[in-house]
């Protein structure tokens, strides 16, 4: 039999991801270990190795393939042996059949086979749903739910542009009733395509459809606007001692093989090391809410936003209130980087207790960001800028720079949340105290 | 001064249909009409040219008796004035049935013509439009003019032929429709200028009925919006029944003598030539009637002719709808009856979506007939589809075989991918009447199994609408 090559899940939630390129072509011989395919999920490429070694019989999800749902079948691997030819002409992803037993009536299935057949993907056929027949094969091929769909046909059938909106991560237009009032109170949806592209002059634009980063962006912080009470705190906050501070390590920094130093501090450094251990003493802010319970994080775990072509990533420094500066500096540098170049791993930008979003660098004095669940908490830092002062009743010159925490009030209250915002300024004012 | 909940300018198929469903939903609803109730369609246009062709069709079978085994004796003749009565007696048959229709439904019909003063306000006043004679009489029981007041003012005014400059229509020489359907003498010879479904309808029609026929198309086909194979089968068709037809030509005018005419047309290399007939019919399409209604003062936003709707009948001033014709194309009397009906709907609340516009079928009486939906086979590539065609030719049909009837062919045109039914093109005997078996597939959102998996009785010509799904699978049975 041949060997099924599946949709692998790069991340425990991943439920779906996009099958970008093929490596391999059909009639290659494959090794353990040789790369098959990238794989595109929301965030990051990844690469599917060979486990098995033969010859790739057939691909089953062409490249360029969305939403492939995990476990899938994507190609076949003829094992030695095998003849390739047939394989090619298998049914390729018969839903639900079962295992072909019948074909070799000669060997029982093992109890190894039984178990593969019981452990696939359960997959929901759509037959009982009230769809449209090509409601239900586009259903199929995409591998999404159909049960999921609210259908906006006659009698709420599933049709196709219920089936289309839903891939494309948006609620079809219900047909337009003048005022029915729903039992339940929903969120508003925003307007359909078709109404927003009526208000430009056709030609005026270019369309560009949207690629999985900006749909799950879209997604996230559209649920965490309409599903997180925001609260926001903002205070000034003295650069001078940091800069002093960081300016006497980076000269001091030790020089490695190549002649450079081995580590060069960012300002954004210090902040992800304050807000560390902020969170470690004001421990009732480093928390996630959940509906039943509230989770006590026991370390700090800081996400970063990074700027990235077509959108944003935010990876994670685990861990930040055990790390040294340099080693945070170090790995941001390295997280940074690859972020760029889309190579993270999922459990490298997944999760976090915090995160910091810095648009400083942009000359930007001050702003709210946006909580990034399972985050409680999320950090705006504006630019660090010289501004008057008064100290002791004297006008004096200050770098000075302007931050905000948005808080999850379900979460962190607002008591709670200046609690750690004045945490957080003591350190940075006194950056010494972050030795102890 | 009488108030309404609705009132709709125009009696076509689009506004008394709308008149019709708005009283069924409760409204008091009234119609201004200045000239015919039933519209271009009743009166002009799809209801006298099928008695037209019924007459050309019998004509045609007598002529071909043998064909059938029979004899006719003697000469098979018409008179034409007697052929243009009964097309006539139709029509009025039907105009009277408006009539009733409309008075059943308690919807007042006001006589004149209508300008709309403000939102909610419609003044009728003498119809400023030279009427087209023969007139049906008016129904009696209208209202007259004066000012009337209506929470919704709905425009169904239709459309008009459009006139070439140095083409214009004159009744005599050069026809629209409105001439072509009540030739007082049957002309000898007739250049029809445009091929589209009504320019063809007529080169047909005068053709069965023994004239010498010209057909000029600046386009490179005929039935310009129709599948390119199924344009060149109907041009092979009418080519063999002895319509003359020139592509790619474009008449560059007309010199007028007293009883004939002579057109200069260039073809696409500039080369020009003369031909001389009794008259020219303009078939040259329709241009929306936005004149006279107030739409300027108003604001009512137009474009090319016609006005700007939000494709459920709202146009940017509140309370001021449109539908039919006068909302743009595809300029064809189903859609605007189906347009006024989502748009009286939309207006009492009921949940509505516009109208898809690839699901609106067209049809062309000419012989063969052509019937489609949806795509062309051209149009699905350009939009990036992988396409399974299937065709399936009357030859391999017993009942068009028993018919007498084996020229023809039924393509369907799928997404390869999705198994979803993109087009499907049809010419050949009685197609007008079997494309809406697609129509309803597609409505229905069938997939290229449930068509394949559908029971199509026997013996008929919808046999072929199955054959040529399976054709499209390469499952054809009888080819």
């Amino acid at each position: 039999m041949p060997i099924k090559v599946l949709m692998p899940a790069l991340s425990p939630t991943m439920e779906k991801g996009n099958l970008a390129k093929w490596l391999k072509k059909e009639g290659d011989k494959i090794k353990s270990g040789d790369i098959l395919a990238e794989i595109e999920t929301d965030k990051a490429m990844m690469e599917v190795e060979a486990v098995d070694e033969g010859v790739l019989a057939k691909i089953l999800v062409a490249a360029g393939s969305q939403d492939v749902p995990v476990n899938t079948e994507i190609a076949l691997i003829a094992a030695k042996g095998e003849n390739v030819s047939n394989i090619s002409s298998a049914p390729a992803n018969a839903p639900s059949a079962p295992a072909p037993v019948a074909a070799a009536p000669q060997t029982a299935p093992t109890a190894a086979q039984a178990a593969k057949t019981v452990a696939a993907p359960v997959q929901s056929h759509g037959a009982k749903s009230f769809a449209s027949p090509l409601a239900k094969r586009i259903a199929k091929e995409t591998g999404i739910d159909l049960s999921k769909i609210a259908g906006s046909g006659p009698h709420s059938r599933v049709i196709e542009r219920d089936v289309k909106a839903a891939l494309a991560g948006v609620s079809a237009p219900r047909a337009i009733t003048a005022a029915a009032p729903s039992a339940a109170p929903q969120l508003a949806t925003g307007m359909a395509d078709a109404v927003v592209k009526q208000l430009f002059e056709a030609g005026s634009y270019e369309e560009v459809p949207h690629d999985s980063m900006r749909k799950t962006i879209a997604r996230r912080l559209l649920e965490s606007k309409q599903t997180v009470p925001h609260f926001y705190v903002t205070a000034d906050i003295e650069l001078d001692a940091l800069l002093k501070a960081r300016e006497e390590i980076n000269a001091n920094a030790p020089k490695g093989a190549d002649g450079k130093p081995v580590y060069k501090l960012s300002v954004n450094d210090f902040i992800i090391k304050a807000l560390a251990i902020a969170l470690i003493r004001v421990p009732e802010a480093n928390v996630t809410w959940t509906e039943n319970a509230m989770l006590k994080h026991k370390h700090a775990d800081v996400g970063v936003a990074v700027s990235i072509p077509g959108g944003l990533i935010t990876p994670v420094i685990r861990k930040a209130d055990l790390k040294s500066l340099s080693v945070i500096s170090n790995e941001m540098k390295d997280l940074a980087a690859r972020a760029r170049n889309r190579k993270l791993k999922p459990e490298e930008y997944q999760g976090g207790t915090t995160a910091v979003s810095n648009l400083g660098m942009f000359g930007v004095k001050q702003f709210a960001a946006i909580v990034n669940p399972p985050h409680a908490t999320i950090l705006a830092v504006g630019a660090g800028e010289q501004r008057p002062v008064v100290k002791n009743g004297q006008l004096t010159v200050a770098t000075v720079m302007t931050v905000t925490f948005s808080t999850d009030h379900r979460a962190v209250d607002g008591a709670l949340g200046a609690e750690l915002l004045a945490s957080l300024k003591g350190l940075i004012e006194n950056p010494v105290s972050m030795l102890v | 001064m009488a108030q309404y909940d609705v009132l709709i300018i125009g009696g076509g198929p689009g506004g008394y249909v709308t008149a019709i469903r708005a009283s069924q939903l409760g409204f008091k609803t009234a119609l201004v009409e200045r000239e015919h109730l039933g519209g271009i369609c009743l009166n002009w246009g799809c209801i006298p040219t099928k008695a037209l062709l019924r007459s050309a069709e019998i004509f045609h079978y007598a002529t071909h008796a043998s064909n059938y085994g029979l004899k006719l004796e003697g000469k098979m003749s018409f008179n034409i004035a007697d052929v243009i009565k009964r097309s006539r007696g139709v029509s009025g048959q039907l105009n009277g049935g408006v009539g009733f229709l409309l008075k059943k439904n308690k919807v007042d019909v006001i006589w004149g013509e209508a300008k709309i003063t403000k939102a909610g306000e419609v003044i009728v006043g003498k119809s400023t439009k030279p009427a087209v004679e023969p007139q049906h009489p008016v129904p009696k029981g209208v209202l007259g003019e004066g000012t009337y007041q209506a929470k919704h003012i709905i425009i169904a005014t239709g459309a008009r032929p459009r006139a070439l400059p140095g083409i214009e229509p004159d009744r005599k020489l050069i026809w629209t429709y409105f001439e072509a359907m009540v030739p007082d003498v049957m002309p000898k010879s007739l250049i029809v200028m445009g091929s589209g479904a009504i320019g063809i309808e007529f080169a047909s029609f005068y053709r069965t009925m023994g004239a010498e026929v010209t057909v000029v198309e600046v386009m490179p086909q005929i039935l310009p919006v129709e599948d390119a194979e199924i344009a060149a089968h109907a041009r092979k068709c009418f080519e063999k029944q002895g319509i003359k037809i020139l592509t790619g030509a474009k008449v560059m005018g007309v010199s007028k003598s007293v009883n004939s005419m002579t057109a200069t047309i260039q073809d696409e290399k500039g080369a020009t030539q003369s031909i001389t007939a009794d008259s020219l019919i303009s078939a040259v399409g329709v241009v929306g009637n936005i004149e006279g209604l107030g739409l300027e003062a108003l604001g009512v936003k137009t474009d090319r002719g016609c006005i700007v709707t939000d494709g459920l009948g709202k146009t940017n001033v509140a309370g001021i709808y449109a539908i039919g014709d006068v909302a743009g194309p595809p300029m064809l009397a189903h859609k605007a009856e189906h347009e006024g009906v989502i748009c009286i709907e939309g207006i009492k609340g009921l949940p509505v979506h516009a109208i898809d516009k690839q699901k609106i079928p067209g049809c062309t009486y000419c012989h063969p007939q052509v019937a489609s939906v949806g795509l062309t086979e051209a149009k699905a590539k350009e939009a990036g589809y992988t396409l399974k065609i299937g065709r399936f030719p009357f030859m391999g049909n017993g009942k068009a075989i028993a018919l007498g009837e084996p020229d023809g062919l039924v393509k369907t045109i799928f997404d390869a991918k999705t198994g979803k039914l993109l087009g499907a093109h049809m010419i050949g005997a009685e197609v007008t009447e079997l494309i809406q078996g697609y129509v309803v597939a597609m409505g229905l959102e069938t997939t290229e199994e449930e068509l394949m998996h559908t029971v199509f009785p026997h013996p008929t010509l919808s046999e072929m609408m199955h054959e040529s799904v399976l054709d499209a699978y390469g499952r054809a049975i009888h080819v």
